[in-house]
């Protein structure tokens, strides 16, 4: 998957010209550096900038990854930030091209997903930061005649004895040096600015005068609106259409089949004018390979699976029924089915790109692009052209949660297709619509989930076996060499298998084929396995008559450092609650902790019942430990965020079919959490001197888990069948 | 047909069918991008704009249906409690991804506008049409304090 572009081109386009000190790393992830040229360092090899910084002393921090909220534009400049010792108004921030070297260090493509922005970066944008301190530094000394060593760097001005001189003077002499291959990085105790609570974000200004730009508002000469009328069907392929009246309708340009069948593609000179058009495009399509089954179908299927034999023994103990049995004859012993829902992501940016020819024969894709190691191959692919003409611009996303990061770069394929369609002269603009997000597949798969555990005489678990049947996500993608094992896609079971108790665990999984594409979803299979863990957690602390945090507790061997840090925020998390584990008249309290994505979260939910028997989700305390936090106010932004995208789908959100065809077709039907619904939410992060670790998704696993935890506390009704209101429960 | 706005303190003439919603003119004829599209059925606020300084749902307003009225947009608020609103929510850092944050703002500005003082309920009450996906709701409760205290201060 080799992608490049030119880089001089980039450059120019992001206006950094005037940038006299440029610095990264090359193909081989060696520290290089250049002048305003850029796209060469001084040995000549081609590199990718990370940290530009001009003559007037201004410092554009370069990020490969994108910004859908989780604060990563300031996340990476605060790494810079830090190791050049800057004013943090000083420090700009812009997104990189779409470039093979731009790897996230964590899938060794460029991409973003798996709360690993963070903790990838970690190392690589302080090692840019520090050496354009370094070569600065020595540019200085050399100019003064001074010892490097005598040179201070503060807030942009050079310094050593008498000699001062911001760092913009000596961009130019630092660019003809070359960087140290190891450049000394500070160490904790000199830290400035990261861990420096209430950082302010680098996007808030833009995104509260509505001047961040996101795709949806691009706008580029000669550009189409496109809308896409798709088969109500997943797995349907078009046959035929009739435009109908759509030609009355004022801004009308075209309708054409796309060349993969996948639907009509409407084009119109403003997005109003294809939204409306579409609805006069009738098609007719061919079913013979789409899935007509409705949601009680797939729960049955799911059943059945569920009851028979798994196809894959995850934990190689042999017979599950077995230990099912055995565990189920034991003088205690607790046994639950859990169902999860089909969920959608519903950023709230509904999916749009731009795809604009360029001057050089290729073209430009507008978008806030999170997987360029995919889409950037994908077009050039389906567009028949050399990677190099291919180009992406990155701009602010309105959410993801995991439906941009798509393996089959579902609406890219949409926007060339439309592309081509219409001769490839004309720049088109997809803009899908709430109704087809919803209704647009990629959904958080089902799962069902069966758990029989027994409690020993010394009061702990005994045996605990689990069944699971989910629709892989990762089979037959990109990631399938990555996340699949001996036929284990190990996102079905994630949670469960990895999980820090020390439990005596059991498991089978089946899969579940559907030609309904799925995707990951906010913490992926976290998103049920917190569930379930914490679920079974408390069912089993009450069979054995004891405290559900104690209960955790004693699953725990505190001497070993995974252990000891899941214990660590179950115990901040109960302190900081106020959790004694006693009944309150009208009220109840929940906990829940899950590890995911190498971070620890915990978190107590209270609600209360009012005198109609409905729930409000009080208060939320949570307690994380990422390692090193590098953004404290990020950290707890993320916690506060994941928590209620969480809560809101535990609450009520399920994507349901009839006969094939998704029901829910706008919010009222797949009602978004409200600021109505949001509790009080307080978030404590553990000291810690170890490598960052992710923030965007951990805190999402622990907030079904916590409410169900609490409903149960309060009114005694324990569910395993999601959504929370499809029990009857009701929220006031 | 040609159609006269007032939009932003001025006077601009748009072509546009009689039921397009203004959203759609403000940001595709207009490019006031703005105001964002997030629904188009008044469910998700994140198309909110000043019609007359009450705050209005843009993707279900046809545009020849604004008349004589003022249409002002995130781009020109600049009212007391605009600009209060605006300085609450980058002290505390309110946005994340930002895409429904011109309309959570849009609408806080309406509610201080009325009612300078608001409750948490008041606030739960007039902004519950405003849907956040990332769910920064506690923050957007905090800001409109901070805002209305900065108004009073
Ligand atoms: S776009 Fe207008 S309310 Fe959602
Ligand atoms: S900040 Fe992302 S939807 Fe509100």
């Amino acid at each position: 998957m080799k992608t490049s572009m030119n880089r001089r081109n980039f450059l120019k386009t992001t206006g950094a010209i005037s940038a006299s000190l440029v610095v990264g790393f090359n193909t081989s992830g060696a520290l290089a550096a250049s002048d305003s040229g850029a796209q060469t360092d001084t040995l000549s090899n081609a590199f990718n900038p990370f940290v530009m910084i001009d003559d007037s002393g201004v410092v554009t921090v370069l990020t490969k990854h994108f910004e859908m909220g989780q604060g990563t534009t300031t996340g990476l400049t605060t790494l810079v930030a830090e190791e050049m010792d800057l004013d943090w108004s000083q420090v700009k921030v812009g997104f990189a091209p779409s470039h093979d070297d731009y790897k996230n260090l964590a899938f060794g493509g460029q991409g973003t997903g798996g709360s690993t922005a963070i903790g990838n970066s970690y190392t690589q944008y302080r090692q840019a930061g520090a050496a354009a301190r370094d070569m600065l530094v020595r540019a200085a000394a050399d100019a003064w005649g001074v010892e490097a060593d005598s040179v201070s760097m503060s807030e942009g001005i050079l310094s050593s004895g008498d000699n001062k001189g911001s760092i913009g003077d000596f961009v130019k002499a630092a660019a003809a040096l070359k960087p140290v291959a190891e450049p000394a990085l500070k160490s904790m105790a000199d830290f400035k600015l990261i861990g420096k609570d209430k950082l302010p974000r680098k996007d808030s200004f833009a995104k509260t005068t509505g001047t961040a730009t996101f795709a949806m508002d691009v706008k580029v000469p000669n550009m189409v609106y496109v809308t896409i009328l798709r088969s109500p069907k997943f797995g349907g392929t078009l046959k035929s259409f009739e435009a109908g009246d759509a030609a009355s309708v004022n801004g009308f340009v075209d309708a054409k089949a796309l060349p993969n069948k996948a639907g009509v593609a409407i084009y119109a000179n403003s997005t109003w004018a294809a939204i409306k058009a579409r609805k006069s495009i009738t098609a007719e399509w061919d079913d013979s390979g789409a899935d007509a089954r409705g949601t009680a179908e797939m729960v049955s299927e799911y059943t059945d699976k569920l009851n028979a034999d798994p196809t894959y023994d995850v934990t190689g103990k042999g017979d599950l029924a077995a230990v099912e049995k055995a565990a189920a004859s034991a003088e205690k012993s607790v046994s639950a089915d859990f169902m999860f829902p089909l969920l959608a992501h519903a950023p709230m940016e509904p999916l749009n790109c731009v795809i604009e020819p360029t001057a050089e024969g290729g073209l430009r894709l507008h978008d806030g692009c999170q997987f360029p190691m995919i889409t950037h191959p994908t077009l050039a692919a389906i567009a028949e052209l050399p990677p190099e003409k291919v180009e992406i611009e990155t701009y602010y996303a309105g959410g993801s949660f995991g439906r941009r990061a798509n393996g089959a770069s579902d609406y890219h394929v949409e926007a060339i297709m439309a592309y081509l369609a219409l001769g490839g002269t004309k720049a088109v603009k997809l803009v899908w619509t709430r109704e087809d997000d919803l209704a647009g597949g990629f959904y958080r798969p089902m799962s069902a989930q069966r758990a029989t555990i027994s409690i020993g005489d010394d009061g702990k678990i005994a045996n605990w076996a689990h069944r699971t049947v989910a629709q892989s996500i990762f089979k037959g993608g990109p990631l399938e060499g990555m996340a699949v094992h001996e036929g284990v896609d190990h996102f079905s079971v994630e949670g469960i298998v990895d999980t820090p108790y020390q439990l005596p665990m059991s498991i089978g999984l089946t899969d579940y084929e559907s030609p309904m594409p799925v995707l990951w979803w906010r913490s992926v299979g976290h998103s049920q396995s917190g569930y379930t863990m914490e679920v079974l957690m408390d069912m089993a602390a009450e069979a054995a008559g004891a405290d559900p945090v104690e209960f955790r507790l004693a699953h725990l061997d505190e001497s070993v450092e995974d252990q000891a840090r899941f214990a660590g925020v179950l115990k901040l998390a109960a302190e900081k609650s106020g959790w004694d584990g006693k009944p309150m008249k009208g009220k109840g309290r929940g906990i829940a902790v899950h590890k995911s994505f190498n971070s620890y979260v915990a978190e107590v939910i209270e609600v209360s019942v009012n005198d109609k028997g409905a729930i409000s989700i009080d208060k939320a305390t949570c307690a994380v430990d990422c390692g090193i936090a590098v953004n404290p106010d990020v950290v707890r932004a993320q916690l506060e965020g994941a928590l209620g995208y969480g809560l809101g789908a535990i609450m009520r959100n399920q994507v349901t079919m009839t006969d094939g065809v998704v029901d829910q077709k706008n919010f009222p039907d797949y009602e978004p959490l409200r600021i109505t619904d949001m509790p009080d939410v307080e978030v404590h992060i553990v000291e810690s001197e170890l490598a960052p670790s992710g923030v965007g998704e951990p805190g999402l696993p622990p907030a079904g888990p916590a409410l169900a935890n609490a409903i149960y506390a309060a009114t005694g009704k324990r569910i395993t069948k999601l959504p929370l209101e499809s029990n009857g429960v009701t929220f006031a | 047909m040609a159609i006269q706005l007032k939009i932003n303190g001025e006077t601009k003439e748009v072509n546009a069918d009689a039921d397009t919603p203004l959203l759609w003119v403000i940001r595709d004829e207009l490019n006031m991008t703005g105001t964002k599209f997030g629904c188009g059925v008044a469910s998700c606020g994140s198309c909110t704009v000043h019609i007359d300084g009450q705050p209005q749902r843009s993707c279900v307003f046809p545009v020849s249906a604004v008349g004589e009225a003022e249409v002002t947009t995130i781009e020109a608020v600049s009212t007391p409690q605009a600009k209060a609103v605006q300085a609450a929510w980058q002290e505390l850092d309110v946005v994340q991804c930002g895409y429904c944050q011109s309309g959570q703002i849009m609408s806080a500005i309406g509610l201080l506008s009325s009612n300078a003082k608001p409750s948490d309920e008041d606030i739960d009450a007039y902004m519950g049409g405003n849907a956040c996906r990332c769910a920064t709701y506690q923050r957007i409760r905090a800001a409109i304090h901070r805002a209305s205290d900065m108004l009073e201060a």
